[in-house]
């Protein structure tokens, strides 16, 4: 059976150290790391952005042999800029990423109210969840979302880990992730990045006790269940 | 956008397009009565090369605008205020004056040749997603210093008569081109317009940012260069032929946008529609104005647009609460 998402030697020249990452099924893979620690950079390379970054399959398929309208359906990502320059309305912006299912995204991210106001004139949590809407709509086989919980309200964050579940069920979603706890609730599967390579796989819960998030973030579980500098 | 709403559009350029070879019409058919062979000739020598003209020129700068405004992801962008129609007229000016090739190949290559050069040195100026400050004054410095070296070439052109000569040119002017002329203006600028509009989807997906449009599969370098290269051939081959005529570069692909919802691909054709028929306007408005001669068309789109321009201006700043 073909793995949904298989990936070799992903590599982008200082950045990334050449990695592997497959999915054999449909799974909410969270991507924790410190800053500059390769998380942006890994999402890249899945999406070939920037170069080709090496083999990616999804389902079987090379999305670079795609034209961009099948490749739409393969592949969806999400940058983490949420700048729109462009005066463009939320209902066209999710658009762009299918019109067939832009409806019930627009709805999932409750945009319904704001459907049809300028996507530069929103505030920038309104304006996360419209770009968020946009890659949803796309209703492709990988998904990438490049920190999406950012600049949400806490119901938001919630609710969007929650359709994340959801959309997983049937698809390989990755997403850059800077709540920890967040991360190991609502994840399948946690990678840890550190300097340009993968530094821990695995089940956030066994992940998230043991030694490799004190060693990557310099943090730990303190006595009141808060996470708290690792004392040198 | 829907396609009766571009069609509708179509007809409209179409109907100008009409007008503008049959008005004004009492002289016309006056002549028309007294000698068949004579009306005829004057529709085909100089009526429709000048009808042909506005339409294709003002299609070709409302095209270019809305893909160079998709391009730098400004919508305030335009071939004129962004240097390449001054680029372009320096271009032909050279090759006219200095290098002495009058040709309508020579001029229209020279043509393409500064606006290409207008256009990359706006590239690399303001980078491609500029903001609307660094934008403008880059094309401002390119426009100011594309229009020194104009004046430079023709003063010093061998021939004393050279800034006579290229004045009316240089307005702007849609009269007295033959047939020959604006095929040379036309035939590149519908086949720019033709390609930008195909570019559409990849253009409409830059909006989302580099980053976005390289997950769709577009290869973005490619993709400016292809923009570049079409608007510089459009608009330099009708500056050959017609000179610089700002303003409908900018203001066609506003309306459009009010037509198509703001996606900047979509708004290409549109625009070059709306272009086409603002030109066709504005020439009949040289013609009819009851001033007994002729302006220059650069005048008048120069006259309607700048205030459209400071509206825009004044518009944004309210917006902004400024």
């Amino acid at each position: 059976m073909t793995a949904l998402l298989e990936a070799r030697g992903l590599a982008l020249a200082g950045r990334l150290r050449p990695t592997d990452l497959v999915a054999p099924g449909p799974a909410l893979i969270g991507l924790v790391g410190p800053n500059g620690s390769g998380k942006t950079s890994l999402l890249h390379a899945l999406a070939g952005i920037g170069g080709p970054g090496g083999e990616v399959r999804i389902d079987g398929e090379d999305p670079r042999r795609l034209p961009p309208e099948s490749r739409k359906r393969r592949l969806a990502y999400l940058p983490s800029s949420r700048d729109i320059a462009w005066p463009m309305t939320v209902r066209d912006v999710v658009a762009l990423g299918s019109a067939a299912g832009s409806k019930e995204a627009i709805a999932a991210l409750g945009l319904a109210g704001l459907a049809d106001r300028r996507i530069d004139r929103l505030s920038t949590g309104e304006r996360s969840r419209a770009l968020i809407a946009r890659a949803l709509a796309q209703d492709s086989t990988l998904l990438l979302l490049d920190e999406p919980t950012a600049n949400l309200d806490p119901a938001w964050q919630i609710r969007l880990m929650d359709r994340l579940r959801h959309v997983a069920a049937a698809r390989v979603v990755v997403a850059a992730l800077h709540d920890l706890d967040l991360a190991a609730r609502h994840c399948d599967r946690l990678i840890v990045m550190d300097e340009g390579a993968i530094a821990a796989d695995g089940a956030p819960a066994g992940l998230l006790g043991g030694a490799d998030i004190r060693r990557v973030f310099g943090v730990e579980r303190g006595a009141d269940g808060g996470w708290t500098l690792v004392r040198p | 956008m829907k396609a009766s709403a571009l069609l509708l559009l179509a007809a409209a350029a179409l109907a100008l397009f009409a007008l503008s070879v049959l008005l004004p019409w009492a002289d016309l058919a006056a002549l028309l009565r007294r000698d068949d062979a004579l009306g005829w000739a004057i529709v085909r020598e100089l009526r429709l090369p000048r009808a042909a003209l506005a339409l294709v020129y003002g299609a070709t700068l409302g095209a270019s605008g809305a893909a160079v405004q998709a391009l730098f992801a400004n919508p305030l962008a335009s071939p004129d205020l962004t240097g390449t129609t001054s680029g372009a007229a320096l271009g032909a000016v050279v090759t006219a004056y200095l290098l002495a090739f009058t040709s309508p190949l020579a001029l229209a290559l020279g043509a393409v040749a500064g606006a290409l050069i207008a256009l990359l040195l706006l590239l690399a100026l303001a980078g491609p997603r500029a903001e609307t400050a660094t934008l403008l004054l880059a094309g401002l410095a390119i426009s100011a210093m594309a229009g020194a070296l104009t004046t430079l070439a023709l003063a010093l052109a061998p021939s004393p008569f050279a800034f006579y000569d290229a004045y009316e040119w240089l307005m702007g002017s849609l009269v007295d081109r033959s047939l020959a002329q604006a095929a040379f203006a036309a035939l590149p600028g519908l086949a720019a317009i033709v390609l930008l509009v195909r570019l559409r989807g990849p253009l409409d997906s830059l909006a989302l940012g580099e980053e976005v449009a390289q997950s769709f599969g577009h290869d973005i370098g490619r993709l400016r260069l292809r923009i570049v290269c079409l608007t510089a051939v459009g608009v330099g081959a009708c500056v050959a032929i017609c000179g610089a005529i700002g303003f409908v570069g900018l203001v066609a692909p506003i309306f459009a946008r009010r037509l198509t919802g703001g996606r900047p691909g979509q708004a290409i054709a549109p625009a070059a529609l709306i272009g086409g028929a603002l030109l066709l306007s504005a020439d009949l408005a040289t013609r009819l104005a009851p001033l007994g001669r002729i302006l220059p068309i650069g005048v008048v789109t120069a006259l309607l647009g700048a205030p459209f321009f400071l509206w825009l201006v004044l518009h944004m700043r309210w917006r902004l609460g400024r």
